[in-house]
């Protein structure tokens, strides 16, 4: 029954696929009104206006040069030009980096709010309005202090996918229940033994949760941190391409952004299905 | 005067009430338990069982007052007292072995693995789960987990076990089955054992003393009734004995009127000095333990609904 559903649901997926870069097809090969012009003048319009091809590319031209692409993904002809894959791999090591700095500063912290209330209290209200800050709002005055665009683009991250963690833990450790903390108590079990071996298992579903938010606003957030610090990165390239006016490019790294974001998604989500346990 | 194993002195239990004013759920509370003794307490909910046990368990401190256990007043939780929990409060992340091997571990950090697991594993033999070891917590019907919660508590030997409603969530079946496990378990550990209930036949068939406390606030320690029913009661024929039907219409007629209008009807209560009430005919009351004060009561008299 449900291996009929997937397989159902698999069906549609593809149908509306095919539909999608079907009218993709027909809606950019349609040919506009040609003018007529001097040799010269056309020349210099391009294709658009001498044959009136549609400047939006069509799907064979984005698969033909994602197939271009996908050959040599590691290329380096010089700072405006590199291979897909130097540019997600900038990507992905920024994020990764300020992502697990923010993992080291959130999960202990948390934890210490979570356990304690007056600490809790105390840091609710620095929480409370550092939170909303846009985390692209940071980023002149991380150049500022930092001076170093890379490092303030790491910072930038760091920054954003603090929250959703830190807010996460405090919550799991606070709200772990009663009867958990009482059985360690009964047992004479230290602090620090507690917290491994009874805080942290009961609050790591939402711990997983808040890291799986986090890192989805990483993501979100690298692309136009790069657009602003430039250089590198997909975010960079992004933008490169637009100034290009390669827009076949810029479709191509709109498509990877989205699968790498999946994959980063799902690793995620793999991790809080190992830790969840069923009551 | 009885060796007293524990000595709950004069406990008070007061919350902040609405206003500014205090709640008290109990105050000046005595009430002692003999090494090996097993005790009910029995009473309408909300009148404060739950929090005697946690006081008693360390969990709670109380608000006035001093629990003694073995000549020295308690200051917290102890690895000598058991607790098992209401709600069973099994660690749903570990198996059965891990739950049982968390508390085992917990009391002797410096064994290694496999005798800690072999240790576990007799526990978990002794309450029947033997074939379970690897399940969730989650994978268990409602008494196998109450026997895990059994199996974690014995596991450390404690001296003394402490219970709140243990098998109140289980069908009647089950509730037997573990109430004769938990009993045999005692009888053969020498546990003392303090246990919360609401089934007037459990109590019976387990303790040697029951605890009757009065409707809260300001709760009482109305009696003290000891059970005449000889030590090798069997479950099945607990109604065959002479003075079972006296025993439980006493204990009924407590809860059904008399845990409302005590306070009321006996102004010259001594909560130090709890009445005994031995049931039976009056030769065969037996001789007095120390200074309590002790009553007899007949069946058919009860001195208690004349009002
Ligand atoms: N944190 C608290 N603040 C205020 N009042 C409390 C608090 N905890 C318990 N109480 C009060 O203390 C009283 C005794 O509670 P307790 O849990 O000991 O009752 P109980 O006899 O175990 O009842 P039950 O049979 O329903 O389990 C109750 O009336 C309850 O309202
Ligand atoms: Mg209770």
């Amino acid at each position: 029954m449900s291996s009929s559903l997937r397989l159902r649901a698999g069906l549609v997926s593809i149908a509306l696929l095919a539909a999608f870069l079907g009218i993709w097809h027909l809606a950019t090969h349609s040919t506009g009104p040609v003018a007529t012009m001097s040799p010269e003048y056309a020349k210099l319009m391009g294709l658009t206006a001498t044959q009136g091809k549609s400047a939006m590319p069509g799907p064979l031209d984005v698969g033909a040069k994602l197939w271009e692409h996908l050959r040599r993904p590691f290329y380096d002809n010089g700072p405006n030009d590199k291979g897909l894959g130097i540019q997600l791999g900038y990507s992905i090591a920024r994020v990764g980096t300020g992502y697990l700095l923010a993992v080291l500063v959130a999960i202990p912290l948390g934890f210490l709010i979570g356990m304690s209330p007056l600490l809790s209290k105390a840091l609710d209200p620095f929480i409370q309005v550092l939170k909303p800050i846009s985390p692209l709002a940071w980023m002149p005055l991380a150049l500022y202090t930092i001076k170093d665009s890379s490092i303030s683009a790491i910072f930038v991250i760091f920054i954003c996918s603090i929250w959703p963690m830190l807010l996460n833990t405090v919550f799991g450790v606070a709200s772990v229940r009663k009867e958990w903390i009482n059985v360690a108590r009964t047992l004479e079990v230290g602090t620090i033994r507690r917290a491994f071996t009874v805080v942290l298992p009961a609050a790591a579903p939402t711990i997983l949760t808040g890291m799986r938010i986090s890192i989805g606003i990483a993501w979100l957030v690298i692309v136009a941190a790069e657009m602003l610090v430039g250089g590198t990165g997909i975010g960079y390239f992004v933008w490169n391409e637009w100034n290009n006016l390669s827009i076949t490019n810029v479709i191509i790294a709109i498509l990877l952004i989205g699968i790498v974001g999946m994959l980063l998604d799902q690793i995620l989500a793999r991790f809080t299905r190992m830790v969840t346990f069923p009551e | 005067m009885t060796d007293k194993f524990i000595s709950i002195e004069a406990i008070a239990k007061r919350y902040p009430g609405a206003g500014g004013a205090t709640t008290t759920v109990f105050e000046n509370l005595w009430l002692s338990m003999a090494r090996g003794e097993f005790a009910c307490v029995i009473g309408h909910s909300g009148c404060g069982k739950t929090t005697v046990l946690n006081i008693l368990a360390g969990l709670d401190a109380p608000s006035e007052g001093a629990v003694i256990v073995d000549g020295q007043a308690i200051s917290g939780t102890s690895l000598d007292r058991a607790v098992i929990f209401q709600s069973h409060a099994l660690l749903p992340w570990r198996t059965v072995l891990g739950n049982v091997t968390y508390a085992a571990s917990s009391k002797w950090r410096n064994w290694d693995r496999a005798k800690v697991k072999a240790h576990a594993q007799t526990f978990i033999d002794l309450v029947g789960l033997t074939g379970s070891e690897h399940k969730r917590p989650s994978e268990l019907s409602g008494g196998m987990k109450q026997r895990v919660g059994i199996a974690r508590a014995l596991s450390i030997t404690p001296k003394i076990m402490l219970m709140d409603e243990p098998f109140s969530a289980l069908d009647a079946l089950t509730r037997g089955t573990l109430q004769d496990e938990v009993r045999r378990i005692c009888l053969e550990t020498g546990q003392t054992a303090f246990m919360i209930s609401h089934d007037v036949d459990e109590a019976i068939y387990l303790a040697d003393k029951i605890f009757l406390m009065t409707n809260g606030p300001g709760a009482l320690l109305a009696e003290v009734v000891e059970n005449p029913l000889p030590r090798d009661r069997g479950r099945t024929d607990l109604h065959r004995h002479p003075l079972y039907y006296a025993l439980r219409n006493h204990i009924i007629d407590f809860l059904v009127t008399r845990s409302k209008t005590f306070t009321a009807e006996t102004p010259g209560h001594d909560p130090r000095n709890v009445p005994l009430v031995h049931i039976g005919k009056p030769g065969l009351t037996i001789a007095s333990s120390g200074d309590e004060q002790r009553q007899t009561w007949i069946p058919g008299t009860s001195p208690g609904l004349t009002a």
